[in-house]
């Protein structure tokens, strides 16, 4: 059974606006330590904008309003409560994108940016860094030669691993994952699910994916998503297996989304 | 049958019309420009000639060169590049990346398009007012410079906000979530990847105000000027002075257009050469523009 101390981050009565716009409606859930939540439900339905809120991407953008708890634990502060820094959440979660968006830098310093921000620049430290987080999203053997090369020559399946490895080089409490296969072939999507189940022996993850097999074969938590509302939450198993609500079952056989 | 048949020669009629009227109006656009550049250069060429570059303007056209022009020319551009620069392309960043997108910012935006438009001597009337008889700088190479800078301004930051604009806000994004403060992902992403398209517009803008006569005849340049300003390095210490700051000049197209107004035949001659080597001056800055950007194209594809 689950204790507190497994709990990552417990969401409390989130709302989200976009100027008058009530994205999200009243979410409640947890988020547990080192599995996989994943966060489905139609286009729209704010799967994006409620992953968003965990590194207060929001805030970059004008007229955006949180209502709300998400407390992260075990330092038990509110990420959303505006007397936080935003910067100072980025730094403890990070995000892996729709698309690859790699710097037009070399592999190197792609990775090592999150770093550099941080003010470390010790040759050693971040040589060490680099290749820790490229070993542990597993394009460290297909780089290892050329780190020095624009990251821009890499395929886009290599790109997005080098974007995880990006996210995984400052050591982040929680990581994010917003249709991170979206843009790829099968082969690198199929690369990809296996990185993340491999890395929630390490981290804390929440995916967004528009893809049901693909929170079926990741997740071990699944949320689903529509206009705004979390409709059904529970263990991926039985939400593809037996959900209980009737929206969620449409959704899952394909009859609506 | 037929009808369409008529009606499709009758439609090529008109689709040939076009094409000879484009075919024409394309040429006389290019005959005349070679006509002009032909005749430039075979006035001028001979002119041509080392001496040219390293004499100073005299009263027998043989003996007269363009040495006072050039280094004026030249030492006006190094301020003009040092005042427009910094501040065009702090300009373009804090609008693009800072400013928040309301009306101001609109007013703002049109305002500097139209600067853009504004015709220079516009623009050496009010270096006339502000640096020559309100901050006192004299009629210097310091005015002529700023007086282009003030030019040239608009030019700098447009093509800043489009190099920025070009940067995909995945980037940025991928910067702020690593963290990253403003400043940071200005200093390490927008700057760098935009470094190619804001030089470009530098240079042209820069390759603008090398031909510019009118604001440098406002702020009082000399027609006239059988001396250098003073030299930029000196053998005691600190090795730089800036005293050619406040010295008299002229610039290339003034010494063309005074000696263009002279009734001399020699001195038309003169004023030939003086074009060719201000257009080669324009069409060496010019190519230098399309190098960077194509070395920075290369290197950088979103």
């Amino acid at each position: 059974m689950t204790t507190t101390d497994d709990i990552k981050a417990q969401v409390k009565n989130l709302n989200f606006y976009y100027g008058d716009v009530h994205a999200l409606k009243n979410i409640n859930l947890s988020i547990e330590r080192r599995k996989v939540t994943a966060l489905i439900g139609p286009s729209g339905c704010g799967k994006t904008t409620f992953l968003r809120c965990f590194n207060r991407m929001h805030d970059l953008y004008p007229n955006n309003k949180y209502e709300g708890e998400i407390i992260l634990f075990p330092d038990n502060i509110n990420i959303i409560s505006p007397a936080i820094d935003p910067i100072e959440i980025r730094m403890q979660i990070s995000m892996v994108f729709q698309k690859p968006n790699p710097f037009p830098k070399s592999i190197y310093e792609n990775v090592a940016y999150g770093l550099r921000v941080r003010g470390i620049n010790k040759r050693q430290i971040l040589d060490e860094k680099v290749e820790k987080s490229l070993r542990g999203a597993a394009l460290w053997d297909e780089v290892k030669d050329r780190l020095h090369n624009l990251a821009f020559d890499l395929s886009g399946g290599q790109q997005q691993r080098l974007c995880i490895a990006r996210a995984l080089a400052t050591d982040p409490r929680i990581l994010l994952f917003d249709e991170p296969t979206s843009a790829l072939d099968p082969t690198a999507t199929s690369k990809i699910e296996e990185l993340i189940i491999e890395l929630k022996t390490e981290v804390t993850i929440i995916i967004v994916t528009h893809n049901m097999q693909q929170a079926a074969r990741v997740s071990d938590y699944t949320a689903f998503m529509y206009l705004g509302e979390i409709i059904e939450f529970g263990k991926t198993d039985k939400i593809f297996t037996a959900p209980s609500n009737k929206l969620t079952e449409e959704y899952i056989t394909g009859r609506f989304g | 049958m037929k009808d369409i048949r008529k009606r499709i020669r009758c439609n090529k009629l008109w689709n040939n019309v076009f094409l000879i009227v484009g075919l024409l109006s394309t040429f006389v656009g290019l005959v005349l420009l070679f006509a002009l550049m032909a005749d430039l250069f075979i006035d001028g060429f001979p002119r041509l000639s080392y001496k040219f570059f390293t004499s100073f303007p005299s009263r027998f056209p043989d003996e007269a060169g363009i040495l006072s022009a050039w280094v004026g020319s030249f030492l006006v551009l190094l301020v003009t590049a040092f005042a427009a620069i910094p501040l065009g392309i702090a300009a373009g960043i804090y609008l693009e990346e800072y400013a928040k997108k309301n009306w101001i910012t609109d007013i703002i935006e049109i305002n500097i398009a139209n600067l853009a438009g504004v015709p220079s001597i516009v623009y050496g009337l009010l270096a006339l007012g502000i640096f020559v008889y309100l901050f006192k700088f004299g009629e210097s190479i310091l005015t002529g410079g700023l007086a282009l800078a003030l030019l040239i301004l608009p030019m700098v930051i447009m093509a800043t906000r489009e190099a920025i604009r070009a940067i995909p806000n995945s980037i940025r994004e991928a910067s702020y979530a690593l963290g990253a403060t403003k400043w940071q992902t200005v200093q390490h992403h927008i700057i760098p990847y935009s470094t190619g398209g804001i030089l470009t517009g530098v240079i042209i803008g820069l390759s603008r105000a090398i031909g510019e006569t009118a604001p440098i005849i406002t702020v009082g340049a000399l027609t006239f000027i059988a001396f250098l300003p003073s030299s930029p390095i000196s053998s005691v210490f600190p090795f730089i002075n800036f005293k050619w700051l406040s010295d008299p000049f002229t610039v290339m197209p003034i010494q063309m257009f005074n000696w263009v107004s002279r009734p001399q035949h020699g001195f038309q001659l003169n004023a030939a050469a003086a074009g060719i080597v201000l257009m080669l001056m324009t069409l060496i800055m010019n190519g230098l523009a399309i190098y960077i950007r194509y070395r920075f194209r290369k290197k950088i594809k979103w």
